[in-house]
């Protein structure tokens, strides 16, 4: 499997904030973009998902086949918000979440342990800090299978033990051939990943 | 599927209440009508089909707007666009529609033979007013998503998808009370504007989940 991108150019309110972005990632393959706020990694990350059109330039999955016929398809994009719903308990959001998205991975439970949060399924999400609803939120990333993982400021609101515990999850996705995409300012702890520098011209 | 009308259903009664919210609205705007038009017995009879369909169209416009609203607040609409692929977007809306017609304006529906009876409406009129309610809501549900598609990035959408879908509700409301006359005192038979309100609601339940998944990917940003 392979993500490409070419000449890939992106647009907010008509004024153009990157071009020419050129992205080859082949299974197992990691990129972090970084660049300071305003640099466009948002957006980047948003047209790679298919939520945005691109203003110019093709992104493409290659050697997908029919299981995953597009990124959009074949991703877990995990945003600034948490897409979890407060008025339900922790387990209800995430068994909704396997039960939408299909490809089951790991069971609610299991997944809630690998965050670090075992014995909160019960909880309403509500009640959750802000740190320990981001872990709720990768979670989600674990319930169901997705080959290409497109995360934006994934550990925002993270303490030290819970990056290290999300950066084994992340190269655990890569050393089984995923393919992830982060956007990001705060080092994640992965090594031998490239990195896009957005905004260095400006 | 299931699973989003699950969740969509528990959220619609457990959170806010939404479901009772609609049902004490509709008592609200049912019970002032007698002393707005005074204790006229045979007048209230006259006119209450009209005032139930009325109360229940209002009643059913509550919370329309947070239909997407509150699912693009906390991303889950981004996710729900993303699963296009996998599941269709128009029929996410059409689920969502179905969710929020049984935990929003099925209770009203419910609810309106006991306001029939304070209307001083005859039985079979309660009867036809019930079955006119029960098939021609959901077209109220489906129109709605339209709006709230449209207004889902407005922070103050509420009156906006209102007055949006109001103009378009107008045939369902017409054919529901015209079915309710014929029943009660009318010489014209219960039957053809009973199926034509029907139809409406399947015509509805196409076009209007069409059309919000439309509106919905324009609006994503």
């Amino acid at each position: 499997m392979r993500l490409t991108a070419e000449k890939l150019s992106g647009e907010r309110g008509g004024e153009t904030i990157f071009a020419g972005i050129d992205i080859v990632l082949a299974a197992g393959g990691g990129l972090l973009v970084t660049g300071p706020n305003g640099s466009g990694k948002s957006t980047l990350l948003r047209i790679l998902a298919g939520l945005l059109p691109p203003a110019e330039g093709v992104i493409r999955l290659e050697g997908g086949s029919e299981e995953w016929p597009t990124v959009a398809a074949a991703s877990h994009y995990l945003g600034h918000q948490n897409a979890m719903k407060t008025a339900l308990t922790v387990a209800e959001n995430l068994r909704f979440w396997r039960d939408f998205h299909g490809d089951p991975h790991l069971d609610v439970a299991e997944a809630l342990e690998m965050v670090g949060l075992p014995g909160i399924g019960s909880l309403p999400f509500g009640y959750l800090s802000t740190g320990q609803r981001r872990r709720v939120c990768i979670a989600k990333l674990l319930v169901s299978h997705r080959p290409v993982w497109l995360l934006d400021e994934p550990t925002a609101g993270l303490d030290a033990g819970s990056e290290r515990r999300f950066a084994g999850l992340m190269r655990a996705h890569l050393e089984k051939g995923g393919i992830l995409i982060a956007a990001t300012h705060l080092p994640l702890g992965l090594e031998g990943v490239g990195e896009l520098r957005m905004g260095a011209g400006r | 599927m299931l699973a989003l009308f699950l969740r969509d259903l528990r959220l619609g009664i457990r959170a806010g209440g939404g479901a009772l919210v609609g049902v004490i609205f509709f008592l609200a705007v049912v019970a002032v009508i007698p002393f707005g038009v005074g204790p006229d017995l045979n007048l209230l009879a006259r006119i209450g089909p009209a005032i139930l369909w009325i109360g229940a169209l209002l009643a059913g416009l509550l919370g329309l707007e947070r239909l997407f609203q509150a699912d693009r607040e906390d991303g889950s609409l981004d996710l729900l666009v993303l699963a296009d692929g996998r599941h269709m977007l128009a029929l996410s809306v059409l689920v969502k529609c179905l969710a929020h017609w049984v935990a929003n304006i099925l209770p009203l529906v419910i609810a309106s033979p006991l306001l029939g009876i304070f209307m001083n409406i005859e039985p079979i009129g309660i009867a036809a007013a019930f079955a006119t309610l029960l098939v021609g809501t959901p077209a109220i549900a489906f129109i709605g998503a339209v709006g709230a598609a449209v207004a889902v990035a407005l922070p103050r959408g509420g009156l906006l998808v209102s007055v949006l879908i109001l103009p378009l509700a107008i045939p369902v409301l017409i054919f529901g009370v015209s079915a309710c006359y014929a029943a009660t005192t009318g010489p014209q038979p219960f039957l053809p504007p009973f199926l034509i309100l029907a139809a409406l609601t399947l015509f509805f339940a196409v076009i209007g989940p069409f059309a919000a998944a439309l509106a919905l990917k324009a609006n994503a940003d």
